[in-house]
Formats: structure tokens, sequence, C-alpha cells
């Protein structure tokens, strides 16, 4: 470890180690640090991820990939199932990851493009000069020191503090984080080629229930609950109540926690020679929680921003902008429309849920994607799902002007 | 001093209390939670607690 670098990244998840693999690819001086002894350890992560978005980013390897999925299944709660499934059989739109493999893979190439990689080293603090970040505090094995950097990137998740300390207000309430809990679990005897969801307020309060394949007969089987409705139970409780009421046979080989950020977009990831990436920034899904693409994509977008500003010495929120614009541009959109889902969602009865499953009888989806479904829905419950037209205006426009 | 109890035993060392603490008096490190004084007792941590580790001592 230097004192010195032109970008410290705090934080070896995917959206930290593509920040430092980008930079350093582009012939940057960086340094990595991740907070825990092992990389992507304890795992906080139900593990799915879209096939064709993580292509963009990276080979698969079966090394990392546990499972390969043809479809979802989702149950609501009087049981009518919904299936999504690929038309074209046989072809796997979703993987079920090994988070533990996948995130040290990750760190790996961001080493193999030259960045400098540092476990158990702890940011605890930024330093601040005239305004602008100069570099983190940190701490490894007991002693501090001061690393200085033209940039620093905080990936430092859904315990973000890099963005507090530059005076970006992170801090999530209990209804923009998701609680969860899942048990890797043998002897589920689910079909392990579809990944499984479950609704109802009864049993994931304002949440669902997933049960995704891992591979030879296991499963990652985890709930999440939105915070507000957590406190009488907790999430583990609904977990180990639908556990035993639906697997009594199986048995438990691992316990992951998790927070995941549902605020949807924050005001600004950016403040004068600092940019924040993945969970850190809040740019995890509103509605399925998932937030390693994204992560991932704007990881990739911090790297070549960082490049940009270090190249023309300004580190301002006024270059920093660009990063600021890209992220929006790529997926602000999805995240927003998102929000609005959740927002809609959480506010379902049972009952509603179940009649929304009812009124796709009938309906045959040939690929797994959730707009699909949710437009879907919204053809055949406008009333109820009014305030989702505006995901749909360009679509129902097009409708209105076909049908005239 | 009022403040909050993290049952070292049942936390999963997750870091949700950290990201929902309006103080950020909260800290994940490696395998276990530090509590600041900017605590201030209000409970939403504990509310939130996927596996229900935090009590808070009034």
């Amino acid at each position: 470890m230097k004192n010195e670098y032109d970008v410290v990244v705090v934080g070896a998840g995917p959206g930290g180690s593509m920040a430092a693999k980008n930079a350093a690819q582009r012939g940057l001086d960086v340094l990595l640090i991740e907070k825990r002894q092992e990389i992507g350890d304890p795992v906080r992560c139900a593990e799915g991820v879209s096939k064709v978005w993580l292509k963009k980013f990276i080979e698969p390897d079966p090394r990392w990939i546990s499972a390969e999925l043809k479809g979802s299944r989702i149950f609501s709660p009087d049981g009518t199932m919904i299936e999504m499934a690929e038309e074209i059989a046989g072809a796997e739109v979703g993987y079920v990851l090994e988070r533990k493999i996948f995130d040290r893979a990750l760190a790996y190439e961001s080493a193999k493009a030259g960045a400098e990689v540092m476990v158990k080293t702890r940011a605890t603090d930024l330093i601040i000069e005239d305004g602008f970040v100069k570099g983190v505090k940190v701490m490894h094995l007991g002693e501090t020191y001061d690393i200085r950097a033209k940039l620093v990137i905080g990936a430092d998740g859904v315990e973000s503090k890099v963005g507090r300390w530059a005076g970006i207000d992170t801090s999530l309430r209990p209804d923009d984080i998701e609680t969860c809990a899942q048990y890797l679990m043998s002897g589920t005897g689910l079909d392990q080629d579809f990944c499984h969801f479950y609704l109802g307020n009864e049993i994931a309060p304002a949440g669902y229930i997933w049960v995704f394949p891992k591979g030879q007969g296991l499963a990652n089987v985890g709930i999440g609950i939105l915070g507000s409705r957590s406190g009488k139970k907790h999430a583990i409780d609904y977990l180990d109540e639908f556990v035993k009421n639906k697997f009594p046979k199986a048995k438990i080989l691992e316990i992951d926690v998790g927070g995941v950020p549902v605020s949807g977009s924050i005001e600004r990831t950016i403040a004068n020679g600092l940019i924040l990436v993945g969970d850190a920034a809040r740019q995890s899904d509103p509605i399925t929680g998932g937030g390693i693409v994204n992560a991932m994509e704007t990881g990739r977008i911090a790297g070549e921003v960082a490049y940009n500003a270090i190249s023309r010495r300004d580190l301002s929120t006024n270059t920093l902008q660009e990063y600021e614009k890209r992220w929006r541009a790529k997926i602000g959109l999805d995240i927003d429309n998102s929000l609005i889902v959740k927002n809609t969602f959480i506010t379902f009865t049972d009952r509603e849920i179940n009649a929304l499953a009812h009124s796709l009888k009938g309906v045959n989806f040939t690929t797994m994607s959730l707009l699909d479904l949710l437009y879907a829905l919204f053809k055949a419950n406008k009333k109820i799902l009014w305030d989702l037209r505006v995901i749909f205006k360009n679509v129902i426009k097009y409708d209105m002007d076909f049908e005239r | 001093m009022v403040t909050i109890n993290v049952n070292r035993f049942k936390c999963g060392y997750c870091g949700a209390c950290v990201g929902v603490c309006p103080f950020a008096a909260l800290e994940l490190v490696e395998t276990w939670i530090e509590v600041s004084k900017e605590c201030t007792s209000c409970g939403i941590c504990a509310k939130i607690c996927p596996v229900r580790a935090i009590e808070v001592e009034r």
C-alpha cells in the first residue's frame, strides 16, 4: 500500500471491482479496498442474475455459475401460478451465481488490469480539503493510514458511509429497505430449471419469498419484507414459518442475511472528488431487489469517468456530472419505473394479488421479462393498476392509435 | 447512556442496520456492529434487523 493513488475504490463487490478494473485498464493507479477478510463472503444476496445483462460485462464461467434458469413461476396467496418461460425449449435465460467465487473473480479481473487490492482494510473517514474529497482514512489490521487520491469511488454497499461523509444523504427509511434472510437448503424437491416466487402479506408483507435453484438439488430459499412492515415479526421469523410449512424435511446448509435498498434513485451520486456506485448509490432495483448488474454497469461508467476527469485534471462535480448523466441515461428510467411498481405493489391486499393472478389465466408468457408481465396485468386490470400507466405511456398510445 | 444492544450471537453482520441509521451512529466492522455516541435509541435498526439481533435499551 502506497500513500497516494489516482483512484481509491472502497468496497470490492461487483460495482467496486468493475470500477477498479475499468480505471486500471486505462492506466490509472488504482487501489481497491475491502473491509472483509474474504471478498464475496458472507453472501447477502439471492444470487439470481439475467444472462443477457451479465454477458455485457463478463464471459460466463462455470466456476461461478451454480445453476441456469429456464423461467420463473410466481405464486399468488391462493396458490394460482403464473409461469414465464423462454419459448425456445432449453434456452436458459438466467443464472444463479456462486457469489463467493464470482465476486472474487471480479476482484481478480481488476487486479489483472493493474489495480492493487487490499482486504481487511476499512475506510473510516474521508480526507476532505477545500470542499474536495482528497482521499480516505483507512484501518488495516488495527493501524490507521491516510491514503490520498485524486478520486474516491464509494462502492461500500447498503451500509455505505462514504456518501454520508461527503454530505450526500444516503440513509434509508424503513420503507426504503427490504430486510432479507435466506437459507441455502437441500431437499426442497422443486424443479431446478425454474426460480419460484411466493407472494402474500401473510407470508411476506410487501415483499416476496424466493426459491432459486443452486444446482445439485440445492436452493436459495429466502425472503425480503419491507422494513416498515418488520418489527413484530422479522424476516427470519417469516422465513422459518414458510420453510416449516413448505419444506419440512429440507435441511439448512447456510444462513445469509442482508438489506436491499429499494428507495429508488437518490438526488445525487457525486461530490467533488467522489463517485458513488451500486447499492451505495441506491441503484438496486426497487421491485426485484436486483443490484448486481446495475452495480456493474455504474461501476464500469465510474471507471471510465474517473479516467476522463483525471485526464482533464478536473475532479469537480462539473466534470463528474458525466457519470451522473450516463448512469441515469442507462438505468435511471428502469429504476424510476420499478419504484412506481413497488409503491403500487406494497398497497395490495392478498385479495387483490389473487385477482391479478386470476386475470392472467390463459395468458402465455414466452419471456421472463417483468415488463411483459406488468403490461399483461395492466391491460387486464387498468382500474387497480392505473398508477402504472406512466410506465406504459408509449405502449398505450400506440395501442390506442392502433385501435382507432 | 441510552443505547442499543446488538446480540452478536444472533447478528449476521449484514449491515442493514447501518444503512437505516438516521444518525450514522452504527458501523459494520468485519463481523460486528459498533455503536457510537450519536445513537439516540430511536429503534429503527431494531425494527428492521432481519434476525432480531438488536434490542433498544431504555
